[in-house]
């Protein structure tokens, strides 16, 4: 399957832009994606290959612009919604009461 | 699994997508909160390319352990101790007067989390991944490293199992130092391949 993750080689991107003193995680957003994502792969026994596998099936143009951990929030969301451990609107619920809770 | 739905409006900020996931995963006993932090304090604060550079020392410093790191990265790694996820099949490529490697992961960000850490942005950006195969010299010229043209420039390409390790070259001026000096010598970028270790001035 060729999708938009397959960059070898692609004409276009520019210079490499780096960041001086970059530290490991940016926001605590970043922080708590690496470490539920890895935990939820271990109990769900989700396999690596399979998340790469959602993450390739992100839609192109928001692969390219998003922050790479997004990726990450991306492709645990399809796969724990495919596995059935989560629904959309169960996801759907819990941010909108996030956000009306951290409005306030 | 069904093709992405096409939106009308964007969606929810990564921020409150994670907090919601967390939130609901907890509730389902399938993530332990305290395991959350402890895994980010492992690699935030205790697991990074100090690990790489004290490998690296031990090679230049001891042959017999740079014949045994290049004959079998895993099992020499190993033996300092730096194994565990993300670093299960590591293979460390030998830079000499003749060759210079460089690692990418062209298809996602691959890289050796238990002797280097996490990696950087650029490391798993578009820039990097298309380009690095295509025009190495260039992107290497970009980090300040002028590969002579008589040295081979090697783009190792992680694949889904195999983890790179850049062993850079000694500098010179370096006889009879420690392990210790030796190892603070050793940049993050000089185990990817985009740097060159040097005697600060």
């Amino acid at each position: 399957m060729n999708s938009i993750h397959d960059l070898g080689g692609m004409h276009g991107f520019g210079p490499v832009l780096r960041e001086k003193d970059e530290p490991v995680f940016h926001a605590d957003w970043e922080r708590r994606t690496f470490s539920v994502v890895n935990l939820a792969m271990g109990a769900a026994q989700i396999h690596v290959d399979e998340i790469r596998h959602a993450i390739e099936k992100m839609p192109p143009a928001e692969y390219l612009v998003s922050p790479y951990y997004e990726h990450w929030i991306y492709g645990m969301e399809a796969l724990l919604m495919a596995k059935g451990l989560v629904t959309r609107e169960e996801l759907d619920r819990r941010i909108a009461e996030i956000a009306k809770r951290e409005a306030k | 699994m069904d093709k992405p739905p096409s939106r009308t409006e964007p969606p929810s900020s990564p921020a409150l997508r994670i907090k919601a996931l967390e939130s609901l995963l907890v509730e389902k006993g399938l993530v332990d909160p305290a395991a959350v932090g402890e895994l980010i304090d492992i690699f935030e604060k205790r697991v990074g390319p100090r690990n790489g550079a004290k490998v690296v020392a031990k090679a230049w410093a001891d042959p017999s352990y740079r014949q045994r790191l290049l004959a079998d990265g895993s099992k020499a790694i190993a033996e300092l101790g730096f194994t565990g996820i993300q670093g299960e099949d590591m293979v460390v490529l030998e830079n000499t007067p003749k060759v210079h490697n460089v690692v990418v992961c062209t298809l996602c960000s691959c890289y050796p989390w238990p002797t280097m850490g996490l990696p950087p942005n650029w490391y798993k950006a578009a820039p990097y991944r298309s380009r690095i195969v295509i025009e190495p010299r260039k992107v290497l010229a970009e980090f300040g490293i002028d590969v002579a043209p008589d040295v081979e420039v090697r783009v190792w390409d992680s694949n889904a199992e195999i983890r790179y390790m850049v062993l850079p070259q000694r500098p010179a001026g370096t006889d009879g130092w420690n392990e210790e000096k030796l190892a603070a010598l050793v940049t993050r970028d000089s185990m990817i391949g985009t740097d060159i270790p040097k005697l600060k001035a």
